[in-house]
């Protein structure tokens, strides 16, 4: 079921949580609302579930396919709602706790109590706890609880599936196997979802599209790889990832820092250039058109590639860069070597541009 | 100090598994023998001691004459208006404690502070104070009293002047046992039964009720073990009827000052007994409840 924003904005107080915004999420689309704290992320959730009402702006309007829901009670809305700390109902066991939604439906539209054990066993054995129903939650690990907490929202066949960092408090593997399930079954079962994270990996990751907020407002929405390759502005590129930092004043074809030199073609004046941790390259030697001298203070390899930080006095803070094993090894490199760096590439946001630019350097 | 070792000495020989701070596995946390000596001792001072002289008052009398004492029509007429005034007394706190629970924890209102900390005024409070107050309020010459008295409605000087001033006294330990299991309850349980369709009424009854059941049952039960010994706050407004609107506490206040101590001290032996058993059936039940709440086997 298609989701349709149109005009909702929210403040608490004098502050302004969201400022007016639209938003339409397809039939069947999994899409992550990302952004740091205090964002307005959760609040649009919880505004699209409807534990929180709308400013009563004019024109506001919340449409799940044709039906229009911007003044149903939550209750009535039929969502999937998961907490980030899974709001189980610890007085009851896994089986009562998914069954709760069944046996709350009005007499008339209640199954018969056997539909119910059997609707709640397949629950339990879609989320791999069919063993575990008998216990109580405060029985069962943290990634074991959220699969109640998931089974007990999908128990009602919700139109929509809505997820309040549902992985938040979870440990690291098991929050990558909970991902992986839950594009799983999102892709089986086909419902909408929409769910909030404050971690850039977790969203590109699981989203078709990302939704990227800060302050209230929508930086931008895009499919994770555009997102990443075509960032709309500087904060969107600096939230999705590690970012280097160059500032200088650039004459005559050149960007200077200190001792630091760089080929660029750009206008004379001061300048700075963003560059990711894999856009670096490290060499023994300064190229034609880069001299960037810089010490190593550390080298860790993390899974596929080795993350090294570098330090030089033109530098306010250490940079980053991501090193693939074999040229790691080829540079022999160690703590204190002194190295170059060469960009790849680099990115600029001025304060006009909307679109930031890019240039790759070929070398 | 050489009692407190003596005193080790011998629990290790009792419980040997619970080892004391020098025995054979050591203890992270140390002082295990000295202060569990220390509370010992205390409990003996203040309530074993006086407990056991109590019943050593009994010593003299015959089966007999103790029942006898203790089924006399009057002061059976003063368990029943006691027990029947603190069970009123308690219901009433446990859905006016409940809703002030609610109200203290749920919701952000200027003054909240103050009416959490008027919470335990009755606590504070000298219990004849609160009975003096009472009394003249609700007699027919005061405030409330001339209000209600048209309305055929007479509160001083009956039982219902008896409950009164038994849930004014006992209502703080409503309100202190389940404001602190409503604090651990997150808003977010509730909505997510909302969330599953549930009403305003069935969320309640399914899932808050359940969570606070436990400490409101210990809460009422607290303050209705506390109404049954109430004295001061209930003997101005009772009237004191011999056979109508005398309680128990008086009954045992009356034969002291006959200098009958046997006989307070049998009547007192049963208002002990009461107690002890109903505060220790509170505490096996919800130990068993909060097991299962926390994990252990169910």
């Amino acid at each position: 079921m298609s989701i349709r924003l149109t005009n909702i904005a929210k403040t608490f107080g004098r502050s302004m949580a969201l400022e007016p915004l639209d938003l339409d999420i397809a039939d069947g689309e999994l899409v992550g609302l990302l952004g740091p704290s205090g964002s307005g992320k959760t609040t649009l959730l919880r505004i699209i579930a409807g534990l929180e009402q709308a400013d009563r702006t004019p024109g506001r309007a919340i449409h799940f396919g044709e039906r229009d829901v911007t003044n149903v009670h939550v209750r009535d809305r039929r969502i999937g709602f998961v907490f980030q700390h899974y709001a189980l109902f610890r007085h009851m066991s896994v089986f009562d706790n998914v069954a709760f939604g069944l046996t709350a439906l009005p007499r008339r539209s209640r199954p018969s109590t056997g539909e119910i054990r059997a609707r709640v066993n397949r629950l339990l054995e879609m989320v791999r706890l069919e063993e575990f129903a008998k216990r109580y939650p405060a029985q069962l690990s943290g990634g074991q609880q959220q699969r109640v907490s998931l089974a007990r929202a999908l128990a009602l066949k919700p139109d929509v599936l809505l997820l309040d960092e549902p992985f938040g408090a979870l440990d690291a593997k098991v929050r990558q196997d909970l991902r992986r399930w839950l594009r799983h079954l999102h892709d089986e079962l086909g419902f909408t979802s929409v769910f909030v994270t404050h971690d850039q990996e977790e969203a590109l990751e699981l989203s078709d599209r990302v939704v990227v907020m800060s302050n209230g407002r929508i930086e931008q929405i895009d499919d994770p790889d555009t997102l990443y390759r075509q960032p709309a502005n500087r904060f969107v590129f600096e939230f999705l990832g590690d970012v280097n930092r160059l500032e200088g004043s650039v004459r005559d074809g050149e960007l200077t820092c200190g001792d630091a030199r760089l080929s660029v073609e750009l206008p004379d004046g001061p300048q700075e250039l963003l560059m990711r941790p894999h856009e670096l390259k490290l060499l023994e030697q300064p190229s034609a058109h880069a001299r960037l001298p810089v010490t190593v203070t550390a080298a860790s390899p993390v899974g596929a590639e080795v993350r090294v930080e570098l330090v030089a006095d033109w530098l306010p803070e250490p940079w980053l860069a991501t090193l693939r094993h074999a040229d790691f090894e080829r540079l022999g490199i160690k703590r204190g070597q002194r190295l170059f760096v060469e960009p790849r590439r680099w990115h600029r946001f001025g304060e006009a541009a909307t679109r930031g630019e890019q240039t790759a350097i070929v070398s | 100090m050489r009692v407190n070792e003596h005193f080790e000495l011998a629990f290790n020989a009792v419980w040997p598994s619970a080892g004391g701070s020098r025995g054979r596995t050591a203890r992270v946390l140390p002082g295990f023998g000295l202060s569990l000596g220390i509370t010992l001792l205390f409990v003996s001072l203040v309530l074993l001691l006086p407990m056991t002289s109590l019943v050593g008052q009994l010593a003299g009398l015959s089966l007999a004459e103790y029942w006898a004492i203790i089924t006399e029509g009057r002061v059976v007429a003063s368990y029943m208006i006691t027990i029947g005034a603190a069970a009123v007394a308690a219901i009433v706190n446990a859905l006016f404690g409940l809703l002030m629970a609610w109200v203290l924890v749920r919701y952000e209102f200027p003054g909240r502070r103050l009416l959490d900390a008027l919470m335990d005024l009755p606590f504070a409070l000298p219990t004849a104070v609160a009975g003096i107050t009472l009394a003249t309020m609700y007699s027919s010459s005061g405030f409330m009293g001339r209000l209600l008295e048209p309305l055929g409605l007479e509160i001083a000087y009956t039982w219902v002047g008896i409950a009164l001033a038994m849930a004014f006294t006992s209502i703080p330990f409503v309100v202190r046992t389940v404001q602190p299991v409503l604090e651990d309850l997150p808003g977010e349980v509730d909505e997510a039964a909302m969330t599953l369709g549930a009403s305003d009424g069935l969320a309640f009854r399914r899932v808050i009720l359940p969570h606070l059941w436990p400490a409101l049952v210990t809460g009422t039960g607290l303050a209705f073990v506390r109404s049954l010994g109430e004295f001061g706050a209930v003997i101005f407004i009772a009237g004191n009827m011999p056979y109508e609107t005398e309680i128990t506490s008086l009954m045992i206040f009356v034969k002291l000052q006959e200098y009958d101590y046997v006989g307070a001290s049998a009547i007192a032996s049963v208002v002990l007994a009461v107690s002890l058993l109903l505060l220790l059936a509170l505490n096996l039940w919800q130990g068993r409840f909060i097991r299962r709440l926390h994990g252990g086997e169910s």
